[in-house]
């Protein structure tokens, strides 16, 4: 049982492996977004097998290449998301299900097959000190703590007298086939001169993506009005930017608080996990999920 | 008095844009969203002409739709006022300063006058932590952001675009047009408010 005092040792980062919980909203006014873990499903999955409350952390691995030891006593952890052959002493556990993890064992995850982001949540969950009231990092921000390298040592914290309900859950696999997202046009798609350009080719997902967001490659969408300036709006994840260059960006979870670029459409939340899985080079295919922007005025006298 | 109306419409399927006519609509605006506190709302980002209302889940667009279409705001009427007052110590040695000399018809020196002598006060905030959008300042100094962005700005730059005038917190890629640069420090977490300058607070510039 895990208690006060057990910790991680990390050995392997990987190519960037960061806390993540679901972040910080409702700071705006301070120019601070949500960050939080990009792909929440898997997130929250890995809290619920170790029977975490849903607002504890966990590891967020990108492209794998992690590997932790166990200082101070056993845990359990389950490994969640993209799918990097989890090993506990190099024996394979498999992801979407607990494992009972002895004191001085190592956790290793490897480079996933498919997929992007691969979550490890500890029972008691991981306990660095919250900053502006999360243990998100966010790396356009650079708020949070900072991302994980070999030497350190991450607290494990109390676990809630829960004990797990269920030790292993049915998710479907994440694939590297071309994934395809629904998007709510607008608010600015009449600042494009042929928004369906959007949903008629596919896209790939750029090398140049991080949390801040993914970047599109493909035909280029042509601006209306080239030069025009938006003033400044307030943006969330999911929303696909188009810069003067044309080549879209989705915003990911550390996106900044207010953008200037149009936006011409924003991804619906429930396809925001499956965004957050898509590896470079991947193919995007993207459709409206209604033909066009509603509007209503409201006050007014 | 006026009442602001919004045109409102969907971002995505967890978020709602109420579009606005001026900078003053937006706080109005924004205070009224606040003061509200409406259940399944998560935060409310003003910006230039648009307040962003996110919301914890597709399952909130509708019930908060109907609550800001039927909200009457008054213009002005609740703008929080604060006291507080910062003063911003400027070395005006910017590389666009000429630049924004000839996009204004001041001189350079008429420029500084501009940006010292008038108060600026905070109208939002947003970009990135600690950045401020400052209003009210001399209309005067209105530009355009500069058509080819710099990819790194440093931190303490002083700049202007469109009707406002902010300093960047830290160094990032930026697109607007640079007048000087303090040594003042816009983001601190080590401080209570890690923030300098916050909604409302008047900022006042001056040249050293």
């Amino acid at each position: 049982m895990a208690g006060a005092g057990v910790r991680l040792e990390i050995l392997t980062s990987g190519p960037l492996a960061v806390v993540q919980d679901l972040g910080r909203p409702g700071l705006a006014h301070l120019g601070v977004g949500r960050s939080g873990a990009a792909d929440r499903r898997a997130h929250g999955l890995a809290n619920r097998l170790v029977a975490n409350p849903a607002d504890r952390a966990t590891v967020e691995v990108t492209l794998g290449g992690f590997a932790a030891r166990v200082h101070g006593g056993d845990i359990d952890i389950a490994v969640t998301g993209a799918d990097g052959d989890p090993a506990v002493g190099g024996i394979p556990i498999g992801t979407n299900c607990t494992h009972h993890v002895l004191d001085g064992q190592v956790i290793s995850l490897g480079v996933p097959r498919a997929g992007l982001r691969t979550y490890l949540a500890v029972r008691g969950g991981i306990a660095v000190a919250p900053v502006l009231g999360s243990r998100s990092y966010d790396v356009m921000a650079q708020i949070g703590p900072p991302p994980l390298h070999a030497g350190d040592l991450v607290a494990v914290g109390a676990p809630t007298d829960a004990y797990p309900e269920l030790d292993q859950a049915p998710v479907p696999a994440i694939t590297g086939d071309a994934v395809e997202l629904s998007v709510v046009p607008g608010p600015r798609d009449d600042w494009i001169a042929d928004p369906d350009a959007l949903v008629r080719a596919a896209w790939t997902a750029s090398e140049r993506g991080d949390r801040v967001g993914i970047r599109l490659v493909g035909r280029p969408l042509q601006h209306r009005h080239p030069g025009r300036q938006l003033p400044s709006e307030g943006t969330t994840r999911g929303a696909i930017q188009v810069p003067p260059n044309g080549l879209p960006v989705i915003l990911g979870p550390d996106h900044p608080v207010t953008g200037g670029y149009p936006v011409i459409g924003v991804v619906i939340a429930r396809d925001l996990d499956t965004l957050a899985q898509v590896r470079p080079g991947q193919t995007v295919r993207l459709r409206w999920s209604r033909p066009f922007t509603r509007s209503e005025h409201s006050g007014g006298t | 008095m006026t009442t602001a109306g919004g045109t409102v419409v969907d971002y995505g399927d967890a978020a709602l844009m109420v579009q606005l006519g001026s900078t003053a609509e937006v706080e109005a605006w924004a205070d009224a969203l606040r003061e509200a506190d409406l259940p399944g709302v998560l935060d409310v980002v003003p910006a230039a002409r648009t307040v962003l209302v996110i919301l914890d889940g597709p399952r909130e667009q509708e019930p908060v739709r109907r609550r800001l279409l039927r909200m009457r705001v008054a213009e002005g009427e609740r703008v929080i006022e604060r006291a507080s007052e910062a003063v911003i110590e400027v070395c005006y040695d910017g590389p666009d300063l000429a630049e924004v000399a000839r996009l204004t018809g001041l001189t350079a020196r008429e420029v500084i006058a501009a940006h010292t002598r008038t108060p600026w006060r905070v109208g939002f905030s947003g970009f990135a932590p600690g950045f401020a959008y400052l209003v009210d300042g001399d209309p005067r100094l209105r530009v355009p952001r500069r058509s080819d962005p710099r990819t790194a700005v440093p931190a303490g730059s002083v700049a202007l675009a469109d009707e406002f005038s902010a300093v960047y917190p830290r160094r990032s890629p930026g697109g607007w047009q640079l007048i000087g640069h303090t040594d003042a420090v816009l983001w601190d977490l080590e401080r209570p408010d890690p923030a300098l300058l916050t909604r409302g607070m008047r900022v006042r510039f001056r040249a050293v």
